[in-house]
């Protein structure tokens, strides 16, 4: 075997193995080391009998303290469920009002708002509310069908629009032109004042007469609209359906009229509450 | 280690064979050397540990260990009682890291968690001083500031007081369990004890306010992590300074590893003046020097008075910490045999084997090392300073929002969304005017502050707080530049008429 020869200096021995004249010595570890490493390995069987340790084929073993992280997590929810309590209380004794006034009920509810938003509400209106082709509206400008005060969007969600499930929900029918009421030269004579309400075009003088005797009981004499009725605005920049002559004319023709679930019910008084901050304060609300 | 042993042979340490009648016993063989077993041997795993019992010692180094040691443990324990008023609502601690409250100070310095940079500057500020140190003057910090070397000298220090020097302990330890052993050992560890807490005390000191804490703690009211951290110190302190003592030096800590790294043949290190020493000779008091025998007369109180056990006469070694205990013990017998002092010394290599030869010696304390740490030090202290002094005490950040880009308004406007941050790092109530720059016909709106557009909106930041703003710019389709559009926010102080421009986007269609 190596020979192991003694260091001079040190008095350590090496060893025994030579690389290129390069010795290593052979220091002995104290055996306090040697003492620590046992107690570790206690420790470790100590541990494993107290707390999940093993996985057997179709479980493992829980532990004599039955810890567990999930139970853990289930703790700390009820803790902020407890906690969230006091505000939830808060916000569910206040009018709209009073919250939209007080710094630090207005953070939470529009924090607390922006989850319900994006949990129940993003998959028609969008992320953050920027809207969707097919008649979803975008809620951050100003331009509102059914009005955009706090009242009248809270009301808007509690009750929806045009659904069958909720009695109070918001109504309003827009007759189909196109079906007999009107033939398609007069369409388009609509079409065209309505473009003109707007700034865009001539007036058509037979088109503003059939305008006066059929829209403007909904929509207004010059087109302003009607929160009441939900009748949209037809002299301003934003257009549900489409701004050019033919897609007015589709609208006239078949108008496409958007359907919007009651939420209360589905929803709690506070998260409703908080949905209608979080919707006023996106940049629209008036 | 440099092995500088030029000319003499490897050293024997085989005890002296006695030629007068003593009671002396050989020397122990420290733990790195000497414990290893016989050639041929299979030899031992594991070491057995060699209990050190170091003499007391007077001396010039004693000394300046003992004001360093004052010194050094008085600013760690009374320091977080320092008080500075920084104002209502705002702790009064001179030194305090507030980790709930996201905030460090230091006196008049208040540091926010953006600036930990400085942390991170004063830790390199540490270790290049320590390289310096260690350049010049060898392993000083080991033998005099290190904590660990702090708090085993006054642990040392208290078991001596209580079971007396050497001598006395070893007796002691050989000794039967009688009732005055047994009430010593319970005293001592006590008293070690009691050290070890307020050590682990005056830690929490700093991370919380330190009349409240103590209080806190005494009455039961302080939080768990406090007692936690408490206890964790006061064990640490106590099984390290009170049972592991030199075990921490010699196999727990990385520095004596890259001590070689550190020196050079100038660096004043302890050394044994082995050319005068050597061969060591037993001698009588007031005995002139035997011929052909060296200074050294075994005594052994070099290796008696060391903490960590060693011997010194064996040369460089990593368990010597470099505390100079040894320099003054040998002196003290050199003057009492008449001899010339410094045996055992503080010097470089270059001076040991110039003394050795007869010539002459130098101190070089400015080499290309020492001089490049020195600049090194200068450049970071400097810049360190530097953007202390320039720091800015207010900070804006504004988040542009990504979903809506931009919201087109029923009178043909596009609007966008920012999320503006103001850091106000001042102790004062900051209101600033908020405008555009750069976007002309530009109106903004701000939730909860301001809901009819206007030019300019006024927003207020309470004192040390960030303020959070949701800001709406308006702009006619007339002034935007395509998609993009760049413009600056401009915040101006009310209080000061400082501005500040923050660059953002507008997004467009």
């Amino acid at each position: 075997m190596a020979r192991q020869d003694v260091d001079a200096i040190t008095g350590t021995e090496t060893t025994g193995h030579e690389w290129d004249g390069i010795k290593e010595l052979n220091t002995p570890l104290p055996k306090w080391w040697l003492y620590v490493f046992y107690v570790t390995i206690v420790w470790a069987i100590i541990y494993s009998i107290l707390y999940p340790a093993w996985p057997s084929l179709s479980g493992y073993t829980r532990g004599l303290l039955g810890y567990s992280s999930r139970a853990e997590f289930n703790q700390r929810m009820a803790a902020l469920d407890a906690e969230r309590a006091v505000w939830r209380e808060k916000i569910n004794n206040s009018s709209l009002e009073q919250i939209a006034n007080d710094p630090d009920l207005l953070t939470i509810a529009i924090a607390g708002g922006r989850v319900v938003f994006a949990n129940n509400c993003a998959p028609c209106h969008g992320t953050n509310a920027v809207g969707r082709p097919g008649g979803f509206p975008a809620l951050g400008d100003d331009d509102w069908l059914w009005g955009g005060s706090l009242e009248a969007i809270h009301t808007t969600i509690e009750h929806g629009i045009r659904n069958t499930t909720d009695a109070d929900a918001r109504l309003s029918q827009m007759p189909a032109y196109g079906e007999g009421l009107l033939d398609r030269n007069q369409i388009a004579a609509v079409a065209q004042h309505v473009l003109f309400l707007g700034g865009h075009g001539a007036d058509d003088a037979t088109g503003a007469a059939i305008f006066a005797d059929n829209c403007a009981a909904c929509h207004g004499e010059l087109g302003k609209g009607n929160h009441e009725l939900g009748a949209p605005n037809l002299t301003d920049q934003i257009w549900l359906y489409g701004n050019d002559k033919n897609a007015i004319i589709q609208q006239i023709t078949h108008p496409k009229q958007g359907v919007m679930p009651a939420w209360q019910g589905r929803l709690s008084e506070t998260e409703i509450k908080q949905a209608a901050i979080y919707v006023h304060s996106l940049g629209g609300g008036e | 280690m440099t092995s500088a042993e030029p000319s003499a042979p490897a050293i024997d340490a085989s005890p002296a064979v006695p030629t007068l009648p003593t009671r002396r016993r050989p020397p122990p063989k420290a733990p790195t050397g000497g414990d290893g077993p016989a050639p041929g041997d299979t030899g031992r795993l594991y070491a057995e540990h060699i209990k050190v019992q170091p003499r007391s010692v007077q001396g010039f180094w004693r000394r300046i260990k003992w004001w360093v040691l004052t010194v050094l443990l008085g600013l760690y324990y009374l320091a977080p009682w320092l008080r500075w008023d920084r104002g209502p609502g705002a702790p009064d601690q001179a030194l305090l890291v507030d980790m709930p409250g996201r905030r460090a100070y230091f006196f008049g310095i208040e540091i926010w968690p953006q600036e930990v940079y400085y942390l991170t500057g004063l830790l390199i500020l540490g270790a290049i001083g320590l390289f310096l140190v260690t350049a010049l003057f060898g392993r000083v910090w080991c033998g005099f500031t290190c904590p660990q070397t702090v708090w085993t000298d006054l642990f040392m220090w208290v078991e001596r007081k209580i079971e007396g020097d050497r001598n006395a302990r070893i007796r002691l330890d050989k000794g039967p369990l009688t009732f005055d052993k047994a009430w010593k050992k319970v005293t001592k560890h006590l008293a070690w004890l009691l050290i070890a807490l307020a050590t682990g005390g005056a830690w929490i000191m700093y991370f919380n306010d330190a009349p409240t804490v103590v209080r806190e703690f005494f009455t039961g009211q302080a939080s768990t992590a406090v007692y936690g951290f408490i206890g964790l110190f006061t064990m640490t302190t106590y099984v390290l300074a009170g049972w592991a003592r030199e075990q921490v030096c010699i196999y727990m800590c990385p520095w004596p590893r890259f001590q070689g790294a550190m020196f050079d043949e100038d660096s004043f290190i302890v050394t044994y003046e082995e050319w005068r020493g050597e061969p060591r000779a037993p001698a009588r008091k007031g005995e002139a020097v035997a011929a052909g025998k060296g200074d050294c007369v075994d005594c052994g109180m070099c290796w008696q008075v060391c903490p960590t056990g060693v011997d010194i006469r064996k040369g460089q070694q990593m368990a010597c910490i470099g505390c100079a205990l040894c320099v003054d013990a040998c002196n003290s017998v050199m003057a009492r045999f008449g001899r010339p002092p410094e045996l055992i010394t503080y010097d470089s290599i270059n001076n040991q084997l110039a003394r050795a030869r007869g010539d002459s010696t130098r101190t070089r304390l400015l080499r290309v090392r020492t001089i490049a740490y020195v600049a090194l030090l200068a450049v970071v202290a400097s810049v360190m300073v530097f953007t202390l002094a320039t720091r800015s005490r207010l900070e804006v950040n504004v988040l542009p929002d990504r979903q809506p880009l931009f919201v087109k308004l029923s009178d043909g406007s596009y609007r966008n969304g920012y999320t503006l941050k103001i850091l106000n790092m001042a102790r004062e109530t900051k209101t600033f005017l908020l405008a555009t720059e750069g976007l002309p016909g530009s109106e903004i709106t701000v939730t909860g502050i301001q809901a009819q557009p206007s030019t300019s909106v006024e927003l207020t930041v309470s004192p040390d707080d960030v303020g959070t703003f949701r800001v709406f710019v308006k702009a006619p389709p007339t002034s935007l530049a395509g998609e993009r559009t760049d413009f600056h926010f401009v915040l101006t102080d009310l209080a000061t008429r400082q501005m500040l421009n923050h660059a953002t986007i507008f997004n467009g269609p």
